[in-house]
């Protein structure tokens, strides 16, 4: 039985109340808030965060393919697949791909990974959907958009969740797009896009789905549906009889906003994080097409309580104080030229050393059992040489031992936390805090690892480890 | 009697036949427009080259005694900074001397020569500099961009030594939108040809002409020659059979075909290459064209002579090399994106260092006499501390010692020639070659020190002096 | 191992005015401290026979030979982060000891000013440097704080105490023509001063600055027949030491000292033979590129035991004031606080400190100390837990 076998998602911490956004601009507000991106994450470093909450108690090495989907690729051309698995320190021979340009990415990942599966390639895929979408300022699709991740583990041994159906039809529709080289989204006006569009082809895709899955919408507990806004989400429930009290999943426009290709991705976890055994669930993902999932819920699902999910992640988090900020976090202000050194990095060092800055792997000293990190050929307490054991650093919680706020930095947000972590187990981390609120944190204070993008130097993303006061 | 004393040009070396533009676009099918234009190299802008159209126009000239630099141009390299200071400076003019930059219309240059009489006139100048220099940018693919060229000119207005005096002038504006750029365009906009040529061009030249004609109580047949604007050469022609002058005997060559239209610079070019034919008592009409019209009435004194010895237009014209290829033209104006060069422009330093890297002085040892440049405050010679007077090298010729053709530096336009040179009465200058052909650079060969735009870094335009091959 | 004591001497110093000199290159700065030194000593450029030249900037011996128009002797550019004045001496120290030369020239220089704004370094870099490198990103002040923000925790400093460090050096620097900072400050002024990188203020900061100083050094035995003025002072100790760089990665490093500090303190005091430091020592120009640092140096350089700092700054034993009550004085010069920190230079100029005062010439007769035979000057780099340390003694020859 094919189906998924474990969950995770990631909301960041930032929360953006569209009353902020409407103050800057005039005019009327939206309601609620979006999560927003800090400025040193990206769809990678929050796909990276959806996975590590996804393989809670999982070997790593047990995984044999990763396809990392997403609107926002932080490159063009290098595949982001390859760095996670990196992070994630997998198997040298994982299969890792990247999948894009579609929101409906990620439930057409699962037929991808079903195949693999059908065909013995692979025995568990991870999809990791993520999605940090750059609006423009003053536009509906600021209001509407949110940032956020979501993973699954996908396998044919004792899923939680067997998927039992698949409907798949594609559409070349032009509703929302983006150039090349361009930063933000371009649409055409809403009575075509929707009337034309999605109000018309959401509808027939799940009639036909159902017809082929030989069901009716009432077999469901739950129904998954993407929508492009709150208004449409409503209007297609209504469309296919779905009870909004009862069999709904919540869309979470007012909380987070529209995640793009993790979108429907996070609606499944929440529902899998209130689901019960025997609970069946359809899914109807959109963009270019239509993506129909019927799942069940089985036992399993009891073993993935321990889940951040949505649900942790959402009850975790700091306003962003005022809008600017949020125009910060996205580098959408052109900066005032000059002043620090400019940012380099060094290809054959990043290379040389993924292990200790990619993967956070220390060392452990086999004579006098000291945890060395960063990597070094002598131990720091012996001076034994080359005695060691990989210790992996990157799963370990510790406490502030001590810190300092530095005003005169060149990150995007000051200040910045400069912070020395004591880890659990033994060893240390000279690092930055990120996600924090300058007024709380404390010596004593216990913080957990979190994969950041720490500048863009050398023209390329150098992404390193940072810490963050334990969420969830 | 208030007029020009003296008058200068600038042509940079190379030269693009428009055919070449016109091959590019259309499918090959482009229309070409007759001859070629006058292309700035890599490292020229409007400073550069207002600096070389200021040198030619000063020769013989003590400059201390200037006492005013007026810079024309709709292309000046900043939009906020003075470029008059940077052609002041590298001209190593006095610095109690008022500077301006005239600019935003193509009628510039003929704006600052009219301010220069008037200084004159009132008394609180002797001699004012006016120079004017453009490099625009024509839309790709546009007539304009055939039609633009790239050059500078000279002229010096003072009340003693006159070689053409100011006998009359005249001057209205317009506000008609034919051609314009916005703060922000990158390239000059042009409305439909027909209408800007119609209502702006011929009317309003045939406007003040009339005006000042009248003024005067003259008439066309009064002139030796007719200094006119040029919209390009068909309308160049037309205002001339509409104004009455005999296009082969009384019109002055428009260099349209040669140089191009050059802009802000564009109609005292046509003068300078004017007065470089004039003889004695020769009247000259001479209009400019943008926003309005200037209209002046010279005539060439006894003393037109003296402008023998310059380069001026016929000699800078007449000093030419073949752009090869278009690609090169679209990357000498960063139209391919800006090279990465080396060089690390400090405002600090930039400023600290400007007596040897600007006015190109040298340090002459009041002890033992040697020169050397850049400037050294212990002598290397005999070990002298502070013991030294700067000298102007900038007006020395050079022979060439030795040098390389470094092809792995970045270079907009490889290979760097880099030069080892001594300088005639002493001293030696090492910098690169510029305007030059790689395969006739030769030991022992003459040079000539050029202004010239090091590299653009952080915003900041850093210059300096580099050599080239006699012209 | 043979002990320098008194076989080195400094016979002549020079030092610039110190700030921010956008009219002068690090040419002129060379030029104009190498003057004053040569002027001071008596001799010429002639007569130098090697040179030590200390930058951090320049990276070869060369700048040094091209402003000077050295006589093609041996130029050696040494660099030890924010040591490398001292360095620079250490260098020519050791030469003249093996004999190799009899005059020679220790320069220090900086010309920080012609890289626009900032100052508080280079943040941590991913790929930068041979050792493996990882993504701290802070200044100075905000790895230098670490350490305050411990101090505070444990032994109840509070940043009073290091606002009255500020305070003591401001006061002297306002006395000293050479320094950068010329205006006295009060507590109150720097605890409201605007935040560089918590618990740091900007008073707690040093600044940005260019300068140069230099020495004219030769062998103790050869003063008379070289025959320089008999004022000149000599070489005691010099020390340095050079951490692992592990602080900040093994538990027990505490963020509350400076080892490299306490050990480069140990090696002068053992070549000089010194006991106790508190009552033999009369002045130190130490790094205080931070107040913290200065009150660090209190502490691992055994002047008061660790912790009890605070005491000592709300007695002000290390003042001109506790210095005549049998104290130490500290940074009489006016310190880096005063100076800035132009990083070859900082070294050479805390010894041009300690050459004027043992000779009774400050340049403002109200900082002159009465009786001062020993001085000892400190120059580090890097940040807690992975510094490099130097430290030299100097004093009147024989005592």
């Amino acid at each position: 039985m094919f189906g998924i076998l474990s969950y995770g998602a990631y909301v960041p911490m930032f929360r953006l109340s569209r009353d902020q956004i409407a103050k800057a601009w005039g005019g009327g507000s939206g309601a609620g808030e979006k999560a927003v991106a800090n400025f040193d994450e990206d769809s990678l470093t929050m796909g990276v965060e959806a996975a590590v909450d996804c393989l809670q108690g999982i070997d790593h090495k047990s995984i044999d393919a990763l396809y990392f989907v997403s609107l926002t690729h932080p490159y063009q051309e290098k595949q982001a697949a390859s760095i996670i698995a990196e992070v994630l320190d997998l198997k040298p021979d994982t299969f890792t791909l990247d999948i894009d340009n579609s929101p409906r990415g990620a439930t057409s990942a699962f037929r991808l990974a079903a195949d693999a599966i059908a065909s013995g390639s692979a025995k568990k895929v991870l999809v990791i959907a993520s999605d940090c979408r750059v609006t423009a300022p003053h536009s509906g699709d600021e209001m509407l958009f949110g940032d956020g991740a979501a993973a699954f583990l996908l396998g044919d041994a004792r899923p939680a969740v067997t998927i039992d159906n698949a409907y798949h039809v594609f559409n070349s529709f032009m509703d929302t797009w983006r150039l090349p080289n361009e930063p933000f989204n371009r649409t055409w006006e809403d009575r075509f896009i929707f009337g034309e569009g999605y109000s018309k082809i959401a509808p027939q895709a799940v009639a036909a789905a159902l017809k082929q899955f030989k069901a009716t919408i009432k077999d469901f507990a739950k129904v998954v549906l993407y929508a492009p806004d709150q208004r449409r989400h409503t209007e297609l429930a209504r469309a296919l009889g779905v009870d909004a009290k009862t069999q709904l999943q919540e869309a979470f426009f007012n909380n987070i906003g529209h995640t793009g290709s993790a979108f429907v991705p996070m609606m499944l976890v929440a529902t899998l994080q209130e689901a019960k055994a025997g609970d069946k669930i359809l899914t109807f993902n959109y963009g270019d097409g239509c993506d129909v999932h019927a799942l069940t819920v089985t036992a399993g699902i009891e073993k993935l309580r321990n889940r951040r999910g949505i649900k942790k992640y959402l009850a975790s988090k700091l306003p962003v104080s005022y809008y600017q900020q949020y125009l910060i976090f996205r580098d959408l202000v052109i900066e005032e030229p000059g002043g620090r050194a400019t940012r380099t990095s060094s290809l054959p060092v990043l290379w040389r050393e993924r292990k200790n800055l990619v993967s956070l792997i220390g060392q452990k000293c086999r004579v006098c059992g000291t945890v060395n990190f960063p990597l070094q050929r002598l131990c720091i307490e012996c001076q034994t040489e080359g005695e060691f054991d990989d210790y992996p650093i990157w799963d370990k919680k510790g406490k502030i031992f001590t810190f300092s706020m530095d005003e005169r930095t060149v990150q995007p947000v000051a200040p910045s936390v400069a912070c020395i972590m004591d880890l659990e187990g033994g060893g240390r981390f000279y690092g930055n805090i990120t996600d924090r609120d300058p007024a709380t944190i404390d010596v004593g204070q216990e913080v957990e690892f979190t994969f950041r993008n720490i500048h863009d130097g050398g023209g390329l993303h150098n992404y390193f480890w940072k810490m963050r006061t334990v969420r969830g | 009697m208030v007029g020009i004393t003296s008058a200068g040009a600038y042509v940079p070396i190379y030269r693009l036949a428009r055919g070449d533009i016109a091959r590019v676009w259309a499918g090959g099918r482009g229309v070409a427009v007759a001859g070629e234009r006058a292309v700035a190299n890599f490292d020229e802008d409007t400073i550069s080259m207002a600096v070389e159209a200021s040198i030619d126009c000063l020769k013989g000239i003590d400059r201390e005694q200037i006492d005013g630099l007026y810079f024309a141009s709709t292309t000046a390299p900043y939009r906020e900074k003075q470029s008059a200071t940077m052609v002041a400076e590298a001209l190593d003019l006095r610095r109690e001397i008022f500077t301006a930059d005239f600019t935003d219309s193509l009628r510039a240059g003929t704006n600052a020569m009219r301010a220069a009489i008037d200084a004159v006139k009132a008394g609180s100048a002797k001699k004012v500099l006016v120079t004017a220099a453009d490099c625009r940018l024509g839309a790709l693919q546009s007539e304009y961009e055939q039609n633009f060229g790239d050059g500078a000119v000279a002229i010096l207005i003072s009340n003693s030594g006159v070689i053409a005096s100011v006998e009359g002038s005249y001057s209205h504006s317009n506000d008609i939108i034919d051609l314009w750029r916005t703060d922000t365009n990158t390239f000059v906009n042009a409305s439909e040809d027909r209408f800007s040529v119609t209502y702006g061009y011929l009317e309003n030249v045939q406007e003040g002409v009339s005006k000042l004609l009248e003024r005067y109580n003259l008439s066309p047949k009064d002139f030796a020659k007719a200094a006119l604007y040029a919209f390009d050469a068909r309308r160049h022609l037309e205002l001339a059979r509409n104004l009455g002058f005999d296009a082969k005997t009384q019109l002055q060559d428009s260099l349209f075909n040669t140089v191009g239209n050059t802009g802000a610079a564009y109609a005292l070019m046509i003068l300078a290459a004017t007065l470089e034919e004039a003889k004695a008592g020769d009247r000259i009409l001479f209009t400019s064209y943008g926003d309005g019209c200037d209209a002046y009435i010279l005539q060439a004194t006894d003393k037109i002579g003296k402008l023998k010895g310059r380069k001026g237009i016929k000699g800078h014209v007449a000093s030419k090399l073949p752009l090869p290829d278009y690609t090169k033209y679209l990357r000498y104006r960063s139209l391919l994106g800006e090279l990465a060069l080396a060089g690390e422009p400090v405002a600090t330093i930039n400023w600290r260092e400007r007596n040897w890297s600007v006015r190109c002085h040298g340090s002459k040892c009041r002890e033992c006499g040697k020169i050397e440049w850049p400037i050294q405050r212990i002598c290397a010679y005999c070990g002298a501390k502070d013991n030294y007077d700067e000298v102007r090298l900038s007006d020395k010729k050079l022979t060439l010692t030795t040098f390389s053709k470094d092809s792995l530096a970045r270079s907009v336009d490889p290979p760097i020639i880099v030069c080892i040179a001594s300088i005639e009465g002493g001293g030696r200058f090492y910098a690169h070659m510029t305007d030059r052909d790689p395969d006739k650079v030769e030991v022992g060969m003459p040079l000539e020190l050029t202004f010239r735009r090091l590299y653009s870094k952080d915003d900041i335009h850093t210059y300096s002096w580099k050599m080239r091959p006699i012209r | 191992m043979e002990s320098i004591k008194d076989k080195v001497a400094i016979v002549g110093m020079g030092c610039t005015k110190f700030g921010e000199r956008f009219d002068v290159g690090g040419f002129d700065l060379i030029i104009e401290s190498a003057s004053e030194a040569l002027e001071d000593a008596g001799i010429e450029l002639k007569d130098i026979q090697a040179a030590w030249l200390g930058s951090s900037g320049f990276s070869t011996g060369q700048p040094l030979s091209h402003a000077l128009k050295l006589n093609y002797i041996p130029v050696a550019r040494v660099e030890n982060a924010c040591g490398t004045g001292l360095e620079a001496i250490r260098g020519a120290a050791y030469a003249l000891m093996a004999k190799a030369y009899d005059i020679v020239l220790a320069l220090g220089v900086e010309k920080l000013k012609d890289r626009g704004r900032g100052g508080g370094g280079a943040e941590g870099e991913t790929g930068k440097g041979p050792q493996p490198s990882y993504g701290i990103q802070a200044t100075a002040p905000g790895r230098y704080a670490l350490a305050a923000t411990k101090h505070f925790a444990t032994y109840g400093t509070e940043r009073k105490h290091l606002a009255m460090i500020s305070v003591k050096s401001h006061h002297n620097g306002a006395r000293n023509p050479r320094a950068m900072f010329r205006r006295e400050i009060t507590v109150e002024q720097a605890l409201n001063a605007p935040m560089i990188a918590w618990p740091l203020g900007l008073f707690d900061c040093c600044g940005v600055a260019d300068g140069s100083a230099a020495a004219i050094m030769c062998r103790t035995e050869d003063v008379k027949k070289f025959g320089f003025r008999d004022d000149f002072i000599t070489v005691k100790a010099l020390a340095n030491s050079c951490g692992q760089g592990t602080g900040k990665n093994r538990e027990d490093y505490d963020f509350l000292h400076w080892e490299e500090t306490y050990r480069a303190s140990q090696q002068i005091y053992q070549q000089a033979g010194i006991k106790d430091p508190r009552k033999e020592i009369d002045i130190v120009e130490c790094h205080d590129c931070f107040s913290i640092a200065e009150l660090m140096c209190y502490e691992d350089m055994g002047f008061c035991q660790k912790g009890t700092a605070k005491d000592d700054i709300e007695a002000g034993s290390f003042t001109q004031e506790g210095y005549e009550r049998g104290g130490v004085a500290f940074n009489i010069g006016g310190g880096l606080k005063s100076f800035g920190h132009p990083i070859g230079a900082s070294g050479c100029r805390e010894t041009y400190e300690i050459y004027k005062e043992i000779q009774g010439k400050a340049q403002e007769p109200s900082r002159q100390l009465k009786n001062v035979e020993l001085g000892m000057a400190h120059s580090q780099g890097g940040h807690p837990g992975n510094f490099v340390c130097n430290m030299a003694l100097y004093g009147i020859p024989g005592k």
